[in-house]
């Protein structure tokens, strides 16, 4: 179907596409080993977070708990708020974002021409600066609805009724399933539906690592882990640093023509490792991973181009993910 | 036998300053038990009273999560390397202001 009643109704039905190029050789005579890429970028504002932000919403709405013309404050690093903000514009709310600064100037515009408003947390303070923002927010504010990505089950369920059943129409055959890890919504969602339906399917992890600088933590007892996450969900979890996720970044769009974020090239590195597990054990496997977001947003940190180090130069203290 | 373990700067007062130090055993915990005696009192920050791993202590082994490798049994070999992090997912800050927004 390509005809549909509004923009919110183009929601999802994203395309899963083969990638010839990438998947690993395997010897003559042994299984395939397969990549497919999941086009989460051709969602309604370019990115994954379009599902989420789109149940999270309708779900408040149903509950009673958002009325018309309310105003949701949100804190994210970017496609959550961008997705937020077209729902919201759409739906009749004003939308507050909470950031960090160090995030690309593209998101920043982004979030404006959607008509959110923006609240920055330093990124030079690190984690207690941030906390001590929010909180002055929230006291002058207790009319302000949160949705809370980290905690709303109606972000993991977007992916349960959605991301994960349109997989297993187009790759019924699927083994692996590779997605990013940050509010663990997507890996929750998906990876629950499909360890329903599919025996022995793998639910795999890509978690970035970013340079010490972001993440500004005084002990280990200020980390923090979303309260959607289930570790009994996953089957592996890779974190993948800055070089990598570029160097996968970049052969996506040099090898199979797909231009994307960076947290898709850290994606790619973790689904690699199991395709190539795969191919060591002389397994078939399917491996199905997601394309987060298209690569727009991040030209400007310049990492798209010149040498390794340079582009992780480039990315030191930004959250690229 | 070596495995080179890189420290986040919140742990580093137990390595005198070291980014990274080496270390041996043939599972996590003999490994964490070898640091422990060159690096007094560092086990105490990555294991809890009750014996398993720290809930925002987060382990890897050449980039893998050691809790879906056995956890403190994982075993390891010479040449491995162990990078240990705060567990903070993407967007960190986003997360610290989530969780002051709702008070926790």
């Amino acid at each position: 179907m390509a005809r549909y009643e509004s923009l919110l109704d183009a929601l999802g039905g994203t395309p899963l596409v083969g990638l010839p190029r990438l998947s690993p050789a395997v010897p003559e005579g042994a299984p395939p080993v397969r990549l497919w890429a999941k086009l989460e970028d051709h969602n309604p504002t370019g990115s994954i977070k379009d599902r989420p932000a789109f149940f999270m919403v309708r779900e408040a709405e149903e509950s009673g708990h958002l009325r018309p013309g309310d105003t949701i404050l949100e804190p994210t690093s970017g496609n959550t708020g961008i997705a937020l903000a077209m729902v919201a514009k759409l739906r009749g709310y004003r939308l507050v974002c909470v950031m960090p600064e160090n995030v690309s100037s593209e998101r920043v515009q982004l979030l404006r021409m959607y008509g959110a408003e923006i609240i920055f947390s330093p990124a030079a303070g690190g984690s207690n600066q941030a906390v001590a923002t929010a909180k002055q927010i929230a006291a002058e504010h207790p009319d302000w609805k949160m949705l809370f990505q980290y905690g709303n089950q109606a972000n993991a369920r977007a992916h349960y009724e959605t991301t994960g059943p349109e997989l297993l129409q187009d790759l019924p055959t699927i083994t692996h399933f590779v997605a990013g890890l940050g509010t663990t919504g997507t890996l929750m969602g998906t990876g629950r539906f499909l360890k329903e339906k599919v025996e022995g399917i793998q639910i795999v992890a890509a978690e970035p690592r970013y340079g010490e600088v972001v993440y500004g933590l005084r002990n280990i007892d200020e980390g923090y882990v979303p309260e959607l996450y289930d570790a009994s969900v996953l089957d592996r979890r890779f974190s993948v640093g800055t070089r990598d996720a570029v160097l996968r970044t970049r052969q996506l769009v040099e090898v199979e023509g797909i231009f994307a974020g960076f947290s898709s090239g850290a994606i790619l590195h973790a689904a690699l490792a199991v395709a190539h597990d795969a191919v060591k054990n002389g397994k078939r496997a399917d491996v199905a991973f997601v394309i987060a977001d298209g690569g727009w947003k991040y030209l400007s940190t310049g990492a798209y181009g010149g040498t390794l180090n340079d582009a992780e130069d480039a990315l030191e203290g930004q959250l690229w993910a | 036998m070596a495995i080179e373990v890189r420290v986040p700067t919140i742990l580093r007062s137990y390595t005198g300053g070291a980014k990274t130090v080496e270390g041996a055993g043939s599972t996590l915990t003999e490994l964490i038990d070898d640091l422990d005696a060159k690096h007094n009192g560092l086990k105490g920050r990555l294991i809890t009273a009750e014996g398993g791993l720290h809930r925002f202590v987060n382990i890897y082994v050449n980039d893998e999560d050691v809790r879906f490798l056995g956890a403190l049994d994982a075993k390891l070999s010479d040449g491995d390397s162990i990078t240990i992090l705060p567990a903070v997912a993407g967007g960190a800050l986003g997360f610290a202001a989530a969780a002051a927004l709702l008070g926790r």
